[in-house]
């Protein structure tokens, strides 16, 4: 297989595609190619839609007909979407949502449906309901999740952009895993409209792309205010603009210090100390930070997430929505049926977890208390932020782990949440992206105040730009290319 | 037997005069619709479609606080109700627990110096669940009313017989439709009420258990249901047993209660806050709008017809409870006529009219400004003389029949100017006296209502023509003179 006809970055992409020296119909031809050759081994993809044309190519539309591919969690209308989820195997959307349209009429070509954990629970990409996503850089090792398929789906070169969705960290864990950029926009930022909600206070659409340039492209199109989504920000929309100054130089970082007391791997303590001595040379004043409360997250995030997905998920009841089973059964025992069928283990754990935590006699001491200390957390960034530009830390405590490690241990599968959940409570911007790193990837991530992402992605663009042009590779790992068993 | 009194509160679902529904834009179905014609993608509760606050429904609610006394919460917010049924489509109903728009007021009832102040616990605003029809051995859901938005009246368990029950709920009903809130149609079920009532011996602090008793449709039948649950609460601890707390039916055939599931069936609804759904927030701007916007109060209303207009408390609460007939009075007023005068027109005569067509006042498509323009001038006529009140109401009915009737070209046409020429009428009067020779006895015996049947009879006898206080005056005079 040649490489990558975008492994040069989203910027050469652009502007191959404006001079002509690439056209849409030949990158989708090799998106198809690879979609090939790596399905069958990766997983990314639930369906790749063939018969899908790019829009008239028109070089005024910014994005040119370029393939996206879109996280099983976000409706395109007409076709299955289904959150990984057995409950809506075959449930096709009844409409579009807010930031697909927005996409579409920016000039996305819908490439395929991507897999995930199912109903956006999971940090591995094992629970989906059709068996996990492989890693492009690695067969044996997960992609992360929730967003999985789609990072693999960029990661292995088969599409420049892909939609994913982020609760707790679900396209930064995957972006981190993957060796891609990922970008949770600020809660409020894109419509939620059309997107199958898991948490909803968390839940944000966020995009991959493999450098940050391509994440902005991406938000330039989905972002603002939607009326069909009353949460969605009043705030204008995003647009990159070229920073006036050196984005990085003088800029004041803030570590917090409870990432020193987390256990990283040996290999991301690298990278991440290396990276540290990387931005003091730019001219960054990078710091630990007292920030209290954060070491909450964990839990408070598990209240909260459980809770309102237990609400969320009530709906598939297999009388509305869901499979109905067998119809001579009283009301009860139907929904019984739907949901014990329909879901899948860490679903069914998670709806119960957030039942009890809601339920009478619990609720204050579980879910209001939750609230309580989200608020104190939110508090805790915003103190944190008066001081300092950005709040860096590693993504994630570890590269990616093997499929099945940690299949068998809920708790330790949660804990893979700890650096990506604080700003998520807090519904604030983070991305990440890779840094060099020995074997697999390894990604950073960087938080900014709320509707900040300007400063965000012009920050990682900057770093992206100053390395040996663009940092992030696509994998042309043997394996995946060369056709090997896996 | 000790005595015992009873403890009633009351909750009352009054569907809001809405075009769409609560959360959505669908249409609100208007009860004759084909089944599942009025459901979008958030009232269906489809994934990934998120609730959309309808402002008109806040604004009546609003309104309906202000009717009630209620505090305006300014800040107020949705929670998520869940169950499992098959009227549910999202497992949940979005509702308002801990923060409702409206908390406080009472509803006044009785009159004079008899009145009484209904405490209300708070007004909150909610979505209707959909309908489900049991056919044979299957279950057919409409979605039609899911979602449409109802406020809940929650009153404090303020009242003690069923009669005030009663009065607090036809003047609740009266003060939200006078509010524009609802259209209060009981039949449709767009005013329902739950009732909790519990027993305790008289002088006891202590409430006693509670039975709530579901969905009752007419004021009678509140009256009636909780009648019921208070005999049947003090017979069965009399009987030695206790009440439990439980959720009761009213059977209007057997007109009794029945157990539907006990307190300990209960769903644990798992209340939290809707997610997906900012706070409410009222500004200080819309909140002095609606204020300046709300009709004049029924209490205010009332003291104002019985004190400045005169009118009886039975006029005044025809006139309260009647928006239409008010309309009609208040109109009549401008054209200087008395109030009682205006008041005794409509409600008797118009109303009656109406009645024996099978109309009701507002409720035809009757052109309102042209029957209240001729209505003052047939008043106008009968007042100065020129037609008898009997004459006034015959063109009134004849006007009824036929919309291009003038009342002054037909008094002209048809010979109904009234008589007032002494000759003529006592030539009549004269005629009456003679031809009714035993009830003249009688009249000379004393027996003064024969008075009345001679007026009569000369009315008779000048076709409705005469004036009556002159035929009485020359009656006198002849009686006397003979």
């Amino acid at each position: 297989m040649t490489n990558c006809l975008w492994g040069g970055g989203t910027r050469k992409l652009l502007s191959d595609l404006s001079n002509g020296s690439l056209s849409v119909t030949e990158l989708i031809a090799d998106s198809h190619a690879r979609v090939a050759s790596q399905n069958s081994k990766t997983k990314a993809f639930y369906e790749v839609y063939y018969s899908e044309k790019p829009f008239p190519v028109n070089t005024d539309s910014n994005l040119m007909g370029l393939p996206v591919a879109v996280k099983d969690f976000i409706f395109t209308k007409g076709q299955i979407c289904s959150a990984g989820s057995a409950m809506l195997e075959d449930f096709k959307a009844p409409y579009s949502a807010t930031c697909w349209e927005r996409l579409r009429s920016g000039g996305a070509t819908l490439f395929g449906r991507t897999s995930m954990d199912e109903f956006g629970m999971g940090s591995s990409n094992e629970n989906s309901f059709k068996g996990a996503v492989k890693n492009p850089w690695d067969l044996t090792c997960t992609p992360g999740g929730s967003s999985g398929g789609s990072a693999a789906a960029v990661a292995g070169g088969i599409v420049p952009f892909a939609l994913g969705t982020d609760t707790g960290g679900s396209v930064r864990q995957p972006a981190s895993f993957c060796g891609v950029t990922g970008l949770k926009p600020s809660y409020g930022r894109v419509s939620r409209f059309g997107v199958i909600s898991f948490a909803s206070s968390l839940d944000q659409v966020g995009a991959f792309a493999l450098d940050a340039y391509g994440c902005a492209k991406i938000l330039e199109n989905i972002s603002g205010v939607d009326l069909r989504d009353p949460t969605s920000s009043r705030e204008a929309s995003f647009a990159l603009n070229e920073p006036g100054q050196d984005p990085i130089a003088k800029k004041k970082i803030a570590i917090p210090s409870f990432v020193d007391g987390i256990a990283l791997d040996p290999e991301v303590k690298k990278s991440f100390k290396e990276f540290k001595s990387y931005l003091i040379s730019r001219g960054a004043v990078v710091e630990t930070v007292e920030m209290p409360h954060l070491e909450l997250s964990l839990p408070v995030y598990y209240l909260i997430c459980t809770s309102e997905a237990s609400s969320n998920l009530s709906r598939y009841d297999g009388v509305h929505l869901g499979n109905v089973g067998d119809k001579n059964l009283s009301l009860n025992k139907v929904i019984a049926a739907a949901r014990s069928k329909g879901f899948g283990p860490e679903v069914k754990r998670r709806i119960l977890l957030g039942a009890f935590a809601l339920s009478a006699g619990y609720r204050d001491a579980y879910f209001n208390k939750a609230a309580q200390v989200r608020r104190l957390i939110k508090e805790s960034f915003e103190n944190t932020f008066k001081s300092y530009d950005f709040i860096l830390s590693p993504t994630s405590p570890e590269q990616a782990f093997k499929l099945g490690a940690k299949q068998k241990d809920p708790l330790k599968m949660y804990n893979s949440d700890l650096l990506t959940i604080p700003s998520s409570l807090a519904g604030l911007p983070a991305i990440s992206f890779p840094v060099p790193s020995e074997g697999l990837p390894v990604g950073m991530q960087l938080t900014a105040p709320y509707f900040k992402e300007v400063d965000l992605l012009n920050f990682v663009d900057a770093y992206q730009l100053a390395n040996d042009g663009y940092l992030p590779r696509v994998s042309e790992s043997p394996e995946l290319t060369g056709g090997l068993n896996e | 037997m000790s005595s015992y009194e009873a403890v009633i509160g009351l909750e009352v679902h009054a569907q809001l005069l809405t075009k769409s529904k609560l959360f959505c834009t669908a249409a609100v179905d208007t009860q004759s619709e084909d089944m599942n014609s009025h459901v979008d993608v958030v009232s269906a509760g489809l994934p990934g479609a998120l609730p959309l606050l309808n402002e008109k429904a806040v604004e009546l609610a609003i309104r309906a606080g202000l009717a009630c006394h209620c505090d305006i919460q300014q800040v107020s917010r949705f929670e998520r109700k869940h169950y499992f049924y098959a009227d549910l489509p999202k497992g949940y109903q979005i509702t308002q627990l801990s923060e409702p728009i409206c908390s406080g007021g009472y509803i006044q009832i009785g009159q004079g110096s008899k009145t009484k102040r209904v405490k209300l616990d708070r007004i909150q605003l909610e979505e209707d669940a959909g309908q489900l029809f049991h056919i044979a051995k299957s279950t057919l859901v409409n979605l039609n009313r899911a979602g449409t938005a109802l406020i809940e009246v929650v009153s404090s368990p303020d009242m003690s017989s069923p009669v005030e029950a009663k009065e607090y709920l036809k003047r609740l009903h009266s003060l939200l439709i006078h509010a524009g809130v609802t259209d209060g149609n009981l039949e449709a079920g767009n005013f329902r009420c739950d009732a909790n009532v519990s027993v305790r011996p008289v002088g006891d602090k202590e409430l006693g258990t509670r039975a709530e008793v579901k969905n009752v449709n007419s004021f009678r039948n509140v009256e009636l249901a909780i009648e019921y649950e208070i005999s049947r609460q003090i017979a069965k601890i009399e009987g030695g047993g206790v009440v439990v707390q439980e959720t009761r039916g009213w059977d209007a055939a057997s007109q009794s209660t029945f157990s539907m599931r006990l307190k300990e069936d209960a769903d644990d609804y798992r209340y939290f806050p809707d997610p997906d759904l900012p706070h409410l927030k009222i500004s200080d701007e819309m909140l002095k709008q609606i204020k300046a916007q709300m009709p004049e109060s029924p209490d205010d209303k009332g003291d104002r017809l019985r004190d400045d207009w005169g009118l009886s408390d039975y006029d005044t609460d025809q006139l309260i409870t009647n928006r239409h007939a008010f309309q009609m009075v208040e109109f009549l007023l401008e054209k200087n006529i008395e109030a009682k005068t205006a008041a005794s027109w409509v409600l008797t005569d118009l109303q009656g009219e109406l009645k024996g067509r099978d109309e009701r006042l507002g409720e035809s498509t009757r052109d309102y400004k042209s029957l209240a323009q001729v209505l003052a001038k047939i008043i106008q006529l009968v007042e100065v003389g020129k037609v008898s009140r009997m004459v006034g109401k015959s063109i009134l009915s004849k006007f009824l029949d036929d919309n291009s009737l003038d009342p002054d070209a037909y008094v002209l046409d048809a010979g109904l100017e009234q008589v007032s020429d002494s000759a003529e009428l006592s030539t009549w009067v004269e005629e009456a006296l003679t031809e009714n020779p035993s009830q003249l006895l009688e009249l000379r015996q004393g027996k003064e209502k024969i008075f009345a049947f001679f007026v009569g009879q000369v009315m008779k006898k000048s076709r409705g023509k005469a004036n009556p206080s002159l035929v009485s005056k020359i009656l006198k005079e002849k009686l006397e003179n003979k």
